[in-house]
């Protein structure tokens, strides 16, 4: 089968995708779920022992609390309370801390520390998979059992106040509601008066049973100025008022013969050094959690606070209040709440809680009976059922009080040890799926490397030899083989698997097309062993120039780098440091190329055909016959274009500091961003539209000139509606709103000028002139690019505005000077396009961390969240960096005249193997380090943003086919 | 007559990476408190004066140095002058070029400049002590087929060594290892440092192999 690079490519690149896809579903644990029933009730609690087989024998102890105001303060961090920032701004809280009847405890958040999993967890006590994250951005209604659910059918009345996403997750459960959104990031005092406005008028009413409250302003002014910043004080300050009026008015309230009321403060995640969250610092999963209630005993003085998860709270709270435990809680009680209750009671309720967690196990651990926890639980039952037996019989000795204190601690550490088991568990991997996925995803890249000379080749068509091993013998033993593994595989107790749930004929399907394509990869193999060891002669001519060393180098180092967690946590560094590498090493490339010419023509010429063995001249002669003043000119441009992109990158790269260990260094997009900059911030985000604008508009038609124009100027006009930055002649009593009208308006444009860019490709097709079709299509390729940086520059943030007009900047200067001058072959450009592409990914702000994905942006021009182009927009504007490379390098190539035949094949394929080293070289190494300590932190992340950059790559080898079919079907 | 240049090129790089090796461990003899790691400083000015000192009298007296035609007073402090101002310059140089690859900019600009004049001594010295203050003879020997002499080849061997060295210094400074040779800019100036001693053993032996193919065109 005989296929061009491109063609080849895509299809390696499609084929990659769906074994990452296989290999992802493998490796991500599906959530831990109890199969018995959709929700628990109350009559599921297990019978207390001897007590009889009445009505009562599986009654709950009687609640502990009449109301509960529950104060979710987002991003509260845990030394914004116990260390000394508590201290200063919040004195009141910390008095009764320290004095009143209170408990305060550590709760420790499970990454991914971002607020939508973390309400999930604080309400149905479960730990969301990662996979929760990225799959569930929209949240919609949560359907697992929940606390909220438990006491809404219970006849609580709920009312809510703050971040909408409780809204979202639940319909209809709350009396009364009033969401903010959390949209405007840049806004603290807004978000929170509406949450503030409400409250007292709600705790004055007497009509409700729980009060949740949601502030979102701290997480804010962490967004925007870290956790140092001037402005955490006084809204700390702020909260501690709230919490002040809460508390005195709880107190108020209470009176003789009724139970006492709770309130409970607590944070969602903590806030990293640099103000973001969604990782597993420590200063991200420690957030404090206070119970206050007259129900619980003076304090003496602060103690240091107690370590515990944040999923012990759901179930403390739903037995506190009567309710039954959630389904899939793996959480613990909080003993402490409990102490001041009969011993019976206590046991009671452990007992309860230790049942429903035994249950949960049993469902989901087929190997349950080996856990020590179920063990233990069923002992202490056993004992607890003999402390009954002695209760009943009216025994009020010591030895009574004794013995249910060791009941007690027997149920404790069963709770503790089935509670760890069960988080333990979203560790099991599915390896069948992740070692399917791991060998297709190898054979791609065997192929890829195995048609490297031929992909590379003057002629870009690869030959792949699918027909001839379809009918080999080796062909049918590989099928029954595979046919044999999987039966085995499958019949043979282990976890749940993936593959073995699928059809029959898919997986036969799938197991004729790997045997088929090993047997290819073999017949490819053995035609190159015996063409290498004929002409060893032809191995040595092919010399490597420094470049190519150090683009070999850095693409092998790069690949390796990502074994160590600190380099990917870092990975931005490699990438600025290879790119620093690689302008340097161009300099001198440009250096030797200038200065040797003065030096005299003849050996010039010699190193020339060194460099480039096809000798292309031409140019060589045209630049000859130009006046020598422009050559000059010329000179000093191709000397200084180098020097000003290691320039530009050292300025972008102090825009946006990423990673972990320096992220929290000032940077200049926090200073843009800060309030007091605004001016500076609007004069720069003039200065680069303009620019912008200046460096696009070189090759569009004049139609797509003017609209590139009106659509920069929406740009602006949308960023001065949202807030960002200065409208001239407008101040500030203009109101920020969501500027969806200015988004929209665009949007027309971007729509306007993708649409005259396709339909010049589209033209340059049915045209006679080879000259006048090619000079076409190149301004259609140049028009669609311009429409994606529209895109772009409308979805990035003001102060990333500047990364783009850099952007385009160097890639113009280069594309100018050294690029088109100095020779450089197709691969070797789309490698450089590539380092380039990977840089600024990271320039734009973004790491490999979940937590700086810009969601955001999926709201740009739209009144609501809608998936689609959510998620297209959040996708685009995080890889804008790599995306607007790849175009560029597409405009680059098909500009080029007289290699363009085989540049786009080249280039294609280049791509597609550059994606596939670090991709399979990661997926073995995630696998064989799928229980270090890092694997949900940091190794996780990078899978799945590895795999959304190989899904943007095929894209991109997509549009690079398409454009390399036009080109071949042409005579 | 091969041999002999050989021999005297490995002589010389024998006294110049005993020299740093006297720079180490003499400063741990006299003086007090005296650390690699904790007086850095005190330990790169040390190594890099010596290479300095050591490298000007070793090429003074085997007279390596272009030979000057004019022989008059006034040639000579200007030759001298532009060295000390191309010593500047490639301080100048590589100070920036550090700062490129992303060295604060204001905050340790003195540790960056140590590095610079470290880099600066294991190179663009050895240069001016070779081939004098003439930047033909620079653009010569740095590019491709340009040395003219078993000199050249080994001018050209250690500076790529020490400034691959350096680069590869950088390579542990983001590990969260927390050790005292990760900070700023010790693993680098250390990773030079290595690297030059690396290039003058390597420069002889890497010339004895090649000898056979190595022809310089006559000067
Ligand atoms: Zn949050
Ligand atoms: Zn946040």
């Amino acid at each position: 089968m005989k296929l061009s690079s491109s063609v080849f490519a895509l299809l390696c690149l499609i084929f990659e995708i769906v074994s990452i896809a296989l290999f992802l579903r493998g490796f991500f644990p599906v959530p831990v779920k109890s199969s018995f029933s959709a929700k628990s009730k109350l009559t599921d609690f297990p019978a207390e022992p001897h007590t009889g087989d009445g009505v009562n024998s599986s009654r709950a102890p009687a609640p502990l609390f009449r109301r509960v105001v529950l104060l979710l303060i987002d991003a509260l961090r845990q030394d914004f309370v116990f260390g000394s920032d508590g201290r200063r701004f919040m004195p009141y809280t910390r008095h009764v801390l320290e004095r009143g009847s209170s408990h305060s405890f550590t709760a420790k958040a499970r990454p991914p520390t971002v607020t939508m999993p973390r309400i999930k967890a604080l309400t149905t006590g479960s730990i969301p998979g990662f996979i929760d994250v990225v799959m569930n951005l929209n949240s919609p209604a949560l359907l697992e059992d929940n606390l909220i659910w438990q006491a809404k059918s219970a006849g609580k009345r709920i009312i809510f106040y703050g971040d909408d996403t409780w809204v979202r997750l639940f319909p209809k459960h709350f009396m009364e509601h009033d969401g903010t959104t959390s949209f405007f990031v840049s806004d603290y005092t807004e978000v929170d008066n509406n949450v503030t406005r409400h409250l007292d008028g709600t705790l004055k009413r007497d009509d409700w049973d729980i009060l949740i409250l949601h502030y979102l302003g701290l997480d804010h002014i962490g967004h925007i100025s870290g956790p140092h910043s001037s402005l955490i004080g006084p809204k700390l300050t702020e909260m501690d008022d709230i919490i002040k009026k809460i508390h005195s008015s709880l107190i108020s309230k209470e009176s003789e013969g009724t139970l006492p009321n709770l309130l409970v403060v607590c944070g969602d995640h903590g806030m990293s050094e640099t103000g973001s969250h969604g990782g597993s610092s420590d200063a991200e999963i420690n957030t404090p959690l206070v119970l206050i209630s007259p129900a619980f005993r003076r304090k003496a003085g602060l103690e240091e606070p107690e370590v515990l998860e944040q999923v012990d709270l759901p179930p403390t709270l739903a037995l506190a209040l009567g309710l039954p435990v959630s389904q899939n809680s793996v959480g613990r009680l909080i003993p402490a709440v409990f102490e001041d209750s009969s011993l019976r009671d206590q046991l009671r309720l452990l007992q309860i809680n230790g049942h429903q967690l035994s249950r949960l196990l049993r469902d989901s651990n087929p190997a349950f009976h080996k856990e020590d926890g179920y063990e233990q639980f069923r002992v202490a039952e056993k004992a607890h059922g003999s402390w009954m037996k002695l209760y009943m019989d009216g025994n009020t000795s010591e030895v009574l009080s004794n013995m249910g204190k060791k009941v007690l601690k027997q149920y404790l550490e069963a709770l503790k040890a089935m509670s760890s088991a069960l988080s333990r568990q979203l560790g099991n991997y599915d390896m069948y799926s992740m070692i399917m996925g791991m060998i297709l995803i190898l054979q791609v890249l065997v192929l890829l490397v195995l048609a490297m000379p031929e992909a590379l080749s003057r002629e870009a068509v690869v030959d792949v030899p699918l027909a001839s091993s379809l009918l080999s013998l080796p062909f049918c033993l590989l099928c029954v083989l595979g046919s044999a593994l999987h039966v085995l595989v499958c019949t043979s107790a282990g976890g749940p698997c993936y593959l073995c749930s699928l059809p029959w004929l898919l997986v036969f399907s799938v197991i004729l097309f790997s045997s088929a394509f090993m047997c290819a990869l073999g017949a490819m193999a053995m035609r190159r062993i015996p063409s290498s060891s004929k002409t060893p002669a032809k191995g040595c001519a092919w010399t490597l120039s420094e470049l190519d060393t150090l683009l070999l180098i850095g693409t092998v180092g790069h690949t390796l780098s990502l074994a160590s967690s600190s380099f990917i946590e870092e990975e931005h560094q490699t990438w600025y440091f290879l790119l620093n590498t690689l302008c340097l090493a161009v300099f001198q490339d440009v250096c030797r190329k200038y200065f040797r010419e003065q030096r005299g023509r003849g050996e010039e010429m010699d190193g020339k055909y060194f460099r480039d063995p096809r000798g292309e001249e031409e140019d060589e002669d045209e630049k000859r016959a130009s006046s020598g003043m422009s050559s000059r000119w010329e000179k000093w441009l191709a000397l200084v274009t180098p020097l000003m992109t290691l320039a530009c990158c050292r300025l972008l790269r102090a825009l946006n500091h990423t990673g972990v260990q320096w992220a929290h260094l000032p940077d200049f997009g926090h200073w843009l961003n800060s309030g007091d900059h605004k001016p500076f911030l609007s004069v720069l985000s003039v200065l680069s539209l303009v620019l912008i604008f200046l460096l696009v508009q070189r090759h569009c038609s004049l139609v797509s000139k003017i609209a590139l124009a009106l659509g920069m100027l929406g740009v602006y006009s949308y960023r001065a509606a949202v807030g960002n930055v200065l409208f001239p002649w407008q101040h500030s009593s203009r109101t920020v709103s969501k500027g969806t009208v200015e988004a929209r308006f665009v949007y027309v444009f971007v729509l306007g000028i993708l649409f005259t860019g396709v339909k010049d490709l589209l033209r340059s097709q049915v045209m006679s002139s080879a000259g006048d079709s090619g000079r076409l299509k190149s301004r259609g390729l140049w028009e669609v690019y311009s429409g994606v940086v529209l895109l772009v520059a409308l979805l990035f943030r003001a102060h990333n505005l500047p990364t783009l007009a850099c952007c385009l900047l160097i890639q113009t200067i280069m594309a100018q000077f050294i690029w088109k001058k100095m020779h450089y072959d197709a691969a070797q450009t789309t490698i450089m396009h590539y380092w380039f592409g990977q840089a600024f990914f990271y320039f734009q702000g973004n790491s490999n961390n979940i937590g700086t994905v810009d969601i955001s942006v999926g709201f740009v021009g739209l009144e609501s969240y809608v998936e689609a182009p959510a998620v297209f927009l959040t996708a685009l504007s995080t890889y804008a960096g790599p995306l607007l490379w790849a175009c560029h390098l597409l405009c680059h190539l098909s500009s080029e005249r007289d290699r363009a035949v085989m540049g786009l094949g080249h280039g294609s394929y280049c791509f597609a193997l550059l994606r596939s080293i670090p991709v399979v070289f990661y997926v073995v190494l995630v696998t064989s380090l799928r229980y270090h300590l890092f694997i949900w932190s940091v190794f996780s992340p990078k899978l799945l943003y590895e795999a959304m950059h190989t899904l943007i790559t095929t894209a991109v080898c997509l549009f690079f086919t398409f454009m390399d079919q036009e080109r071949s079907a042409r005579p | 007559m091969w041999d002999v240049e050989i021999r005297g090129m490995a002589s010389a790089h024998a006294i110049i990476a005993s020299s740093i090796f006297m720079a180490t461990v003499m400063p741990a003899v006299l003086l007090e408190n005296f650390s690699v790691y904790g007086t850095h400083m005190v330990w790169l000015y040390c190594v890099a004066g010596s290479v300095a000192v050591v490298n000007i009298a070793v090429f003074w007296l085997l007279g390596i140095s272009p030979p000057t035609k004019k022989n008059t007073l006034s040639y000579k402090i200007n030759r001298l002058s532009r060295s000390c101002l191309y010593f500047l310059l490639s301080c100048l140089f590589f100070h920036s070029v550090v700062v490129m690859y992303g060295a604060p900019l204001l905050e340790s600009a003195l540790e960056t400049f140590s590095l610079a004049v470290l880099l600066s001594t294991l190179t663009t010295l050895r240069c001016l002590c070779i081939l004098g203050p003439n930047v033909q003879a620079w653009i010569r020997v740095f590019s491709r087929d340009g040395a003219m002499s078993v000199w050249d080849t080994s001018l050209q061997i250690t500076t790529g060594c020490s400034v691959i060295g350096a680069w590869l210094g950088a390579f542990p400074i983001p590990l969260d290892w927390d050790r005292p040779w990760q900070v700023w800019p010790i693993s680098c100036t250390l990773g030079a440092t290595t690297g030059f001693l690396t290039g003058l053993v390597a420069a002889p032996v890497w010339i004895h192999w090649h000898r056979k193919q190595l022809t310089y065109k006559l000067k």
